[in-house]
This record gives structure tokens, C-alpha cells and sequence, in this order.
């Protein structure tokens, strides 16, 4: 898939690196690791809690070698019970501690849903900044491994809704590490959806086609040491003049596929944070291109890109030469069986490519 | 800045307690460590096992205070001479014993060919129950065949001993043509209600307060049935149990909490649910419902179990929880691998023995059964699986790609189709024909 990884840019994005040390291949669970394991280092206050996280290393293995480094009180099992261990992280944060509690998967979250949006993200509000709650809840989402609809959901556009807390969803091992580090850091509560059908590869959508891995993609070389990717500032991962395509997570691979497939001159943006969302990208790429095409795998109605769809429409509407177009989802549960007749791919993408260009 | 009108750090003129240097030593954080590890010898030496025989059976009308023992013991029956002895020996006639000793098999030589056919390829995923066959069939032959089963991801036991034709479940497992789910769940999250058996949900404990819901409903209408519910003893963690818990003892409604203590949840063992400290029929007793501990090994003890709890519900004397002490003998599922985080010599040492053996060996004590009668069923069960499942393959397997017709990914999401998914699913037929892809209908 030579074509996939011309597309998805050269330009690695590139934080802070004075402390980034040697680069080496990871994939994005490894990534996702590498970036406890350096704020656990530098920050004796951040804490790794979840189910099965401790001595087995988390049902993906995100967490593995933790404890054994860190030790239990800093990387611990839990019991099964997601709004305790959200409330608890709530509790330690106030203490003082930097808590990186997982959520096993994020279709477990609902159950913390109290915790997260009364509790975490109003704690700074309602207490004046004497409370805040600087957690960065860990979640595997998305579809795509036939998980069934207890294990393929796209919950982002719950918590983008609830005023106080970020959401950020990277899309490659690079970007999953320095956003993570900047997550922990960031004194408010992070919601941090890890898409996990491109944990292993950058997946372009053929769920037919054999499985790609990180080890050539450009930003599958992740430096060892500590990087920060600023929350709030999407990525322009191609160039383009034709139309804008906003994505994040998973789908922004499937997207440089199509793009790559079809030969449409199209501008990328992976916007990595939701919340806080880079509008000053989004909006000088629209007003390049008069076309917006927005991606996601969530559901479509009163999802994110309805959010997106508003805000182009009310930044860029005179410049815009076609409808603001969504690809998403469909509005219904996440089938098994039927799995890839539901996911957004290259054909729904590319009829949407389509029809946004022919106006 | 309002600075100067909000409440400050500064110490007002009030006398105040004294507040500083009274804890030492530090503290600590405990948290908690199971035995064993991969590598470890297991000893089960401190599990206590009571002889059989040996609990008391109160009355069915005792007031739920009166349990605090029943919940730190372990009920059970069959003895180490394989016979059924004490106060709750359910006097079973043999065949009955019999039926429940062939469910039992079925079940294992279900899940024995499920498992295979998942690491064939042949669908997504399965979940076995190994060890725990009696904690479900058991159940389902002390409950009347009208009560309501919620029941979680590992009591496949009821639909075997209910008579759900296993096709029908296999149907599911392989998401294929013959599934009336339409694939739309993952494998062997059934939905079964000509069986009493609710749609079974992927989140943990949610099906508690459904059945407590499901019970004050029957009580509310002056019905006769009764509800029965399972979880696992990692996930009576989740808050679900705890409300569950407390409206059935708010409306005594006329429910069976089952919490199947197999000691492992995924990698957690059982300490993370609270069993350092105390022992999940305990539960219960803070709860104001009655509690009972019982051999989740012993196919007979989970059979007084269920029959006492069920006429306690059904004479409106209220809930009663019951604690079904067993070993997860193999992985949660086939994600799992069990020998990264456990010894491998637990499943060997567990104290209880294997549900089915003892059954088997308490038949032969008495003279109802013998190893030639147990090897011919064993090889009648094994092909009655095989059929079953040569039957289910002709409806197709899901790694063979897609049996359902494409639309019905829009059927039931709501009784009647919104503009907008009627809108949604034509997009998704234009797709397919856009696509050229083989899986248009079939």
C-alpha cells in the first residue's frame, strides 16, 4: 500500500523534541505505552489504573511492563466498575496525583458518565480552580475487528457535547504519544479515544485487502523520549486545492486511501483534538477550497461532524461552492456480521468525493 | 477581582481542633495480589471447604437478618464418598439426575466444538464455560420452565437444559442465514424468549436490575413467575448490582441474584471484587436479603440452592442471593490467554473438583450409573453436537462473509423506520451497487 503512505504526509509532525531522544518503530499500542512510561517517569504523581491493567498489561497490552517498573501502588487492577473508576480518579486528582485511568473499551464508559461529565468536567467550574480533576481517561473505540455492538463504538460526540472536557483521538503512533504526554500533562480531564482497528496498522478501509503494520509507515518511527503534540492543533497530513477533508482517528487513513485511489486533489486535515478544536486550520483550508467533506465512523445524527458542519458553515459559507457534505456511520447500533456494510469506507467516502466536486 | 468577599485560606478567630501529627505511621496503599502467578506451585490449603452435610437449611420464610452464617460457609451436598447427605439434599430421583448429569455433558461438548470451530476461523468469538456446567443446569432444572432467566455471557447451561435447539444457537455463533438475530450480536449473546431467556448484553451486571424490574412486575400483576438473574464475581463491582440489590430488597421482589464466584475476571482475580475481605454472599447481608454460599461444583447443592430461593421468592418472602463458589477452568474467552497472568496448575488443584465427575460419580455410588453408560453418553452427546453442527454450517459460517440481507442492518432500531434511516439504508444499497461487492443479497 505504497500509495497509502505517500499520502498521509512526510512531514511528521514535530513538538518539543529537545528531550525526544532516539527514534525507534512502534506501533501504536507501544507508542501509547512509551507515553506512560516517560510521564511516569518524569511525574511521580501519574498513576495507571483499569481493568486488568496491572501485572497482565491491559487486555491490549497498552499498560505491559508498567507495574513491574513503577510498582502496584502506581499501576494498578481494578475492580469491575467504570463510574468507581472514574470517581476514584476524580478523587486522586484532587489530591494531587495525575491519574490515566482505561476504560477497557469505550462502549463500557456509559456507566462513568456521571463521574465524567457532572464530576470531571465541572470540578474546576463549580469549585472556583480550589478542585480540578487533571485526568486523561484511556479508551479503545471504534469498529472494524467484528467486536459486535458492546465493542465497536464511537462515543467522542457524547463528551465533545459536555462543556469542560477535552477530546483527543490521534490517528499514528507519533501523534498517539506526544498527544498522550500532552494529555497527562494538561491540568483539566482528557478524554483520549484510542481507535483500535489501527492500533497495529494504519487500516485504509480494505477490509479485504491484507492487513498492514506501522513498520513502514513514516509516522510508525516514534521517539523514545519525552515530545508533546500541543492539544487543539490538527494536523495537515496532505496538502490539497480541490476540496478539504476533516478526519481523525482511523478514518484519516481511509480517507488518504480514497484520495490516493481516486487522484482528487484533496486537502486532509487529521484534526487529532476535538475539543479544543484547531478552527484557524480547518477554516483556512475551507476558504482555500470552497468544499468541506467531513469523516467519521460515529453515528451521524448530532455527531461531531454536525459540530463541524455548523462551524464551517458559519466561518466559510461565501466561500463555500457546494454543501458541506458528512460521511459517516449509520444511525444505527454497531452490527457483527454486517460490520463492513455499516463502516464508513472508501465507497461511501468516494460517492461523497464525488458529489461534493460535481457542484 | 472578588477576591476580598469569598471565603479565604485565613484562619477565622474560632477555636479550632487540633489538627496536625496525629496519624503515624504513614500510611499505605494495599492492593491486592492473588496467590499464584504463572510458574507458581498452587496450594489451595486455605480454602475452606466444609464437609457435606454440614450447613444448616433454615426455613424459607426466615427473616433475611438471620443469614449471616449461611454467607461464610459453602453449602454443599455430595460428599467425599460421592454421596448426597444433610439438610439440603434435594432427594432427586435418578432420572432427573440423570437429565442433569446429560445437560451437563452437553453443554462441555458444546463449548468443546464452539471453541474449535472459533479457532478454525469459523466465527469471531466464543466463550466457554468449563467447570461451571452446574451453576446453569442445575438452575434451570430447580426453576419452573416459565421464570425469567438475565442471565450473563456464560450460562449457556440454561438454553441446553431448557431445550433450545443447539442449531439455533449455533445459528448465532456463525451470525449465518439461520440466525434470527440477523448477525447483528456478537457470538453467544442470545436473545432466547420462548426459553425465559433475555437478550443478553455485552456490559456487565446490566441484566440485575432488569430482572428485579421483571419480578416486581410479576408481583405487581399477581403473577406466579419469578426471576432469576447471574453475574460473575468481578463485575457485582458495578453499581448495577448494588441497585439491583437494594430495590429487590426495598419491594422483596420475588428474584434470585446468582453471582458466580469463578476467582478470575479476565486477569483480575476474585480480591479485586472485594474477596480478601469477605465473601460475595456476604453481600447480601448488608442488603437486608437473604444470603447462601454454595459449591458451585456441586450439581446437587446448586440444585437446593435454586429450589429453596425460588419458593422463598415464590411465597413472596423475598430475594435471596446465592454465591456459586467455582473455577474459571480455562480463559475468559478465546481473547484470552490465561497462562499469562495465572498458574497453570490452578485449574488441577481447584479443591471442588469438576461438576460433572462428581455428579457422574455420586450416580454410580448409588448404583444408577456406571462408565460404560457414561462413555456411551459422552459419545451420544459428542454426536448430537456434530449434527447440530454440520446442521448449522448448511446456514453458513461467518467467515464465509455475510448471510444476511444487506437492509436488515436498519431492521429494529426502532419499531417503525424515521425518515432518516430509510434515507440511510438506500444509501447503503446505492453503495453496494456501487461497490461491485460480492456480498449484495443472498
Amino acid at each position: 500500500m505504497a500509495d497509502t503512505e505517500s499520502a498521509v504526509s512526510e512531514q511528521v509532525p514535530q513538538g518539543n523534541t529537545d528531550q525526544a531522544g532516539d527514534t525507534t518503530r512502534m506501533n501504536m499500542i507501544q507508542a501509547i505505552n512509551s507515553a506512560m512510561d516517560v510521564m511516569m517517569a518524569r511525574d511521580a504523581g501519574v498513576v495507571v489504573m483499569g481493568e486488568d491493567v496491572g501485572y497482565f498489561g491491559g487486555v491490549f497490552r497498552a499498560t505491559a511492563g508498567l507495574q513491574k517498573k513503577y510498582g502496584k501502588t502506581r499501576v494498578f487492577d481494578t475492580p469491575i466498575t467504570e463510574c468507581g473508576i472514574i470517581g476514584v480518579a476524580v478523587g486522586m486528582g484532587a489530591y494531587g496525583l495525575r491519574p490515566v485511568p482505561e476504560i477497557q473499551f469505550a462502549d463500557y464508559i456509559y456507566p462513568a458518565l456521571d463521574q465524567l461529565v457532572s464530576e470531571a468536567a465541572r470540578l474546576r467550574y463549580r469549585s472556583s480552580g480550589e478542585f480540578t480533576a487533571p485526568i486523561t481517561v484511556r479508551s479503545p473505540f471504534g469498529g472494524g475487528i467484528f467486536g459486535g455492538q458492546t465493542h465497536s463504538q464511537s462515543p467522542e460526540g457524547l463528551f465533545t457535547h459536555m462543556s469542560g472536557i477535552k477530546t483527543v483521538i490521534p490517528s499514528t503512533p507519533y501523534d498517539a504519544k506526544g498527544l498522550l504526554i500532552a494529555a497527562i500533562e494538561d491540568n483539566d480531564p482528557t478524554i483520549f479515544f484510542e481507535p483500535k482497528r489501527i492500533y497495529n496498522g494504519p487500516f485504509n478501509g480494505h477490509w479485504d485487502r491484507p492487513a498492514e503494520n506501522w513498520s513502514k509507515h513514516p509516522a510508525g518511527a516514534v521517539p523514545e523520549g519525552y515530545y508533546k503534540i500541543p492539544l487543539g492543533k490538527a494536523n495537515v497530513v496532505r496538502e490539497g486545492e480541490a476540496v478539504t477533508m476533516l478526519a481523525y482517528g482511523t478514518m484519516v487513513h481511509v480517507c488518504a486511501q480514497v484520495v490516493a485511489d481516486t487522484g482528487v486533489d484533496a486537502e486532509i486535515i487529521d484534526l487529532r483534538t476535538l475539543v479544543p478544536l484547531d478552527i484557524e486550520t480547518i477554516e483556512a483550508s475551507v476558504k482555500k477550497t470552497g468544499r468541506c467533506l467531513i469523516v467519521h465512523e460515529a453515528t451521524r445524527t448530532a455527531g461531531f461532524g454536525a459540530e463541524l458542519s455548523a462551524l464551517v458553515q458559519e466561518r466559510c459559507f461565501y466561500h463555500l461552492e457546494a454543501p458541506v457534505e458528512r460521511v459517516t456511520g449509520f444511525d444505527t447500533p454497531y452490527p457483527h456480521s454486517l460490520e463492513w456494510a455499516y463502516f464508513p469506507g472508501p465507497v461511501r467516502i468516494g460517492q461523497a468525493l464525488k458529489k461534493i466536486l460535481k457542484d | 477581582m472578588m477576591e476580598s468577599d469569598v471565603a479565604s485560606d485565613a484562619p477565622t478567630n474560632l477555636p479550632r481542633p487540633d489538627v496536625s501529627g496525629h496519624n503515624m505511621p504513614r500510611l499505605s496503599l494495599h492492593v491486592p495480589e492473588p496467590k499464584f502467578r504463572p510458574g507458581d506451585a498452587v496450594d489451595f490449603a486455605d480454602v475452606e471447604v466444609p464437609p457435606a452435610g454440614s450447613v444448616r437449611r433454615p426455613d424459607t420464610a426466615e427473616a433475611a437478618s438471620q443469614f449471616t452464617d449461611l454467607a461464610y460457609t459453602l453449602v454443599r451436598v455430595l460428599d467425599e464418598q460421592n454421596q448426597a447427605v444433610g439438610p439440603w439434599n434435594p432427594q432427586l430421583s435418578p432420572d432427573k439426575m440423570r437429565r442433569m448429569l446429560r445437560h451437563m455433558a452437553t453443554v462441555r461438548a458444546f463449548d468443546e466444538r464452539m471453541f474449535r470451530a472459533q479457532r478454525q476461523g469459523k466465527t469471531s468469538f466464543y466463550m466457554k464455560s468449563l467447570g461451571e456446567e452446574a451453576v446453569a443446569v442445575s438452575a434451570a432444572h430447580a426453576l419452573d420452565a416459565e421464570d425469567m432467566c438475565f442471565p450473563s455471557y456464560r450460562q449457556q447451561g440454561l438454553l441446553i437444559a431448557r431445550g433450545c435447539p443447539m442449531v439455533d444457537m449455533m445459528n448465532q455463533i456463525y451470525s449465518n442465514k439461520g440466525d434470527k438475530l440477523q448477525g447483528k450480536q456478537l457470538p453467544i449473546m442470545y436473545s432466547e424468549k420462548r426459553f425465559g431467556f433475555f437478550s443478553i448484553s455485552g456490559n456487565l451486571t446490566t441484566q440485575y436490575p432488569q430482572a428485579v424490574g421483571w419480578a416486581m412486575a410479576s408481583a405487581s400483576r399477581g403473577d406466579t413467575k419469578i426471576a432469576a438473574t447471574w453475574c460473575g464475581e468481578g463485575s457485582t463491582a458495578e453499581g448495577d448490582f448494588h441497585s439491583a440489590l437494594t430495590f429487590a430488597t426495598v419491594y422483596r421482589a420475588p428474584v434470585i441474584f446468582n453471582v458466580v464466584n469463578n476467582q478470575w475476571a479476565i486477569s483480575s482475580f476474585s480480591g479485586f471484587a472485594g474477596a480478601e475481605a469477605t465473601t460475595f454472599a456476604a453481600r447480601a447481608v448488608g442488603y437486608g436479603i437473604a444470603g447462601l454460599r454454595v459449591d458451585g461444583n456441586d450439581a446437587l447443592a446448586v440444585y437446593a440452592a435454586a429450589a429453596w430461593a425460588a419458593e422463598r421468592a415464590r411465597t413472596n418472602a423475598g430475594p435471596t442471593l446465592i454465591e456459586h463458589f467455582t473455577y474459571r477452568t480455562e480463559g475468559h474467552s478465546t481473547s484470552d490467554d490465561p497462562t499469562q497472568y495465572r498458574s497453570a496448575g490452578e485449574p488441577t488443584a481447584w479443591p471442588l473438583g469438576d461438576p460433572i465427575t462428581r455428579l457422574k460419580d455420586h450416580l454410580v455410588a448409588i448404583g444408577e450409573w456406571d462408565d460404560e453408560r457414561q462413555a456411551a453418553m459422552d459419545r451420544e452427546v459428542a454426536e448430537e453436537v456434530k449434527a447440530a453442527q454440520k446442521e448449522a454450517e448448511k446456514n453458513g459460517i461467518l467467515g464465509h462473509g455475510l448471510h444476511q440481507p444487506l437492509d436488515t442492518l436498519f431492521d429494529g432500531v426502532f419499531e417503525d423506520m424515521p425518515w432518516h434511516l430509510q434515507e440511510q439504508r438506500q444509501q447503503m444499497i446505492d453503495e453496494e451497487e456501487a461497490s461491485g461487492r460480492p456480498w449484495a443479497r443472498k
